[in-house]
């Protein structure tokens, strides 16, 4: 049986008609909602392409149940400002986007980590990021853009 | 395909009388992969993440921990209290996962690699499961009954897994490719309980289900120095040598039965090691 029932994505009131309740969030993300800065490389929790906040907490969006964050605040890569937040910045000045398809869920990643820690240390980087697959840059770049993204805000 | 929203337990397992045969979903770490590839549809679903009692814990003389306890909370907030456990969570998936993965799911998936299984194991804990008859209680051996094969009856859910609070040591460690995003190749989990005079040895990843090396505790506990809470390298060795021989690997895709095997004698030493410092 489908159904219609209401997300609220980015502080934005969605509605998800006439659709299968199986579907993951990112799915609905992707396919119903017109929001594709969620990556698809995986749909099994492995790769973090899909990193979203779900009430504020980070988690993949294939590993959710679309039809289950229905009294949730979700927000995507989308919500996070075009491009411009501090980490977003540091990515592209840093050259930590390659062929950028983990390009958003590491930058959900790296936003959550230093929302929980202004001064992370070097191990706490790379546990925070170790859901997060990058086959392209060898994380070089990604380190570095976390570390101009930290001065950047303490500035 | 339908979908229950209960926020107690009460309503949750209305909803499972409502919808016979509903799957239950928590986290879904397990489950959405699993509907993602299609390997499984369900008709029903009875989401638990608003039942609030599911995700609240006790630490007294008793530990109840809910079923909606996440692999997150362990780690940051029952560090000091359930050390192997926490130890257990800090090595599941990432933190993404365990922000969203729960200790009812990994009992209720009842993996053979689950990795809070073995502790459990060795903190001798039981799991309550209530019903619409009211609640049971079963020791996690009971429980599960074999690969992804528990003891639950329709209609009923995973309240809570409970065990009583031992004073001494707790280890946990895991064997895998790397230190993240990584299925158990073997693991083990080391208990130190003074007040009782045991040492309680789970094994994971080696067997159907989660073990516990019996033998090797039994050889353990005489030679230990309880006041001191140290054993010597020879007790150790002995213990770890036993433990490996109540492995019952297998070989798959992950590793062979005889690196398994290796791989229990070495982490029950290490563990051991650490523990009891000889
Ligand atoms: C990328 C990735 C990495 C992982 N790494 C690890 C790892 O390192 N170690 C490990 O042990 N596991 C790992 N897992 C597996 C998984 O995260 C755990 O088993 C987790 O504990 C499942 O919990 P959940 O809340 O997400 O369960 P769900 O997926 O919601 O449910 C799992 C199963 O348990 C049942 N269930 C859930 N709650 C209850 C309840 N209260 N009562 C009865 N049944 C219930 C469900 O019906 C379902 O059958 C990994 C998974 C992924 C996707
Ligand atoms: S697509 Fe969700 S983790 Fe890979
Ligand atoms: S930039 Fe290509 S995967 Fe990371």
């Amino acid at each position: 049986m489908n159904e219609t029932y209401g997300l609220r994505i980015n502080g934005r009131d969605e509605q998800v008609r006439e659709a299968w309740l199986g579907e993951s969030l990112l799915y609905v993300l992707r396919e119903r909602l017109g929001l594709p800065g969620s990556k698809n490389a995986c749909e099994q929790g492995e790769c973090g392409s899909c990193s979203v906040f779900c009430d504020g907490v980070l988690v993949n969006a294939c590993c959710l149940l679309a039809a289950d964050a229905v009294d949730a605040e979700v927000t995507t890569v989308e919500g996070l400002g075009a491009g411009s937040t501090p980490v977003q910045r540091a990515f592209l000045d840093e050259g930590a986007v390659q062929c950028g398809f983990c390009t958003p869920g590491l930058v959900m990643a790296v936003t959550d980590l230093l929302q929980r820690t202004s001064d992370p240390s070097e191990t706490e980087l790379r546990e925070a990021i170790s859901g997060n697959l990058c086959r392209c840059t060898g994380y070089g770049r990604i380190f570095a853009a976390v570390r101009a993204a930290q001065q950047g805000d303490a500035q | 395909m339908t979908i229950a929203r209960p926020r107690t337990v009460a309503d949750a397992l209305d909803a499972l009388g409502a919808l016979p045969g509903a799957q239950l979903l928590a986290g879904g770490t397990d489950l959405m992969v699993e509907i993602n590839f299609g390997r499984r549809s369900p008709d029903d679903i009875v989401a638990l993440r608003r039942v609030a009692e599911l995700g609240a814990f006790e630490v007294g003389e008793e530990v109840v921990l809910g079923a909606g306890v996440t692999y997150s909370v362990l780690e940051h907030d029952l560090a000091d209290e359930l050390p192997a456990l926490a130890a257990a969570a800090r090595t599941v998936g990432s933190p993404q996962i365990r922000n969203a993965g729960t200790v009812g799911g990994n009992v209720g998936t009842a993996s053979p690699a689950g990795d809070t299984l073995p502790v459990l194991a060795a903190l001798d804990a039981a799991v309550t499961l209530a019903g619409p008859e009211g609640d049971r209680t079963l020791p996690l051996d009971a429980f599960i009954t074999g690969p992804k094969r528990t003891a639950i009856r329709p209609g009923e859910l995973i309240r809570d897994v409970r065990f009583r609070r031992p004073r001494g040591p707790q280890l946990f460690l895991k064997v895998g490719p790397r230190n993240a995003m990584v299925i158990s190749v073997a693991c083990c989990a080391v208990v130190v309980d003074a007040d009782r005079r045991r040492v309680g040895i789970g094994l994971g990843s080696v067997g159907p289900r989660p073990l516990r090396a019996t033998a090797a505790e039994d050889a353990l506990a005489p030679l230990v120095d309880w006041d001191a809470l140290r054993a010597d390298r020879d007790a150790i060795q002995r213990a770890a040598a036993l433990s490996a021989e109540a492995a019952e690997p297998i070989t798959d895709h992950r590793a062979t039965a005889d690196y398994r095997r290796h791989c229990v004698g070495v982490l029950v030493e290490r563990a051991l090691t650490r523990g009891l410092e000889p």
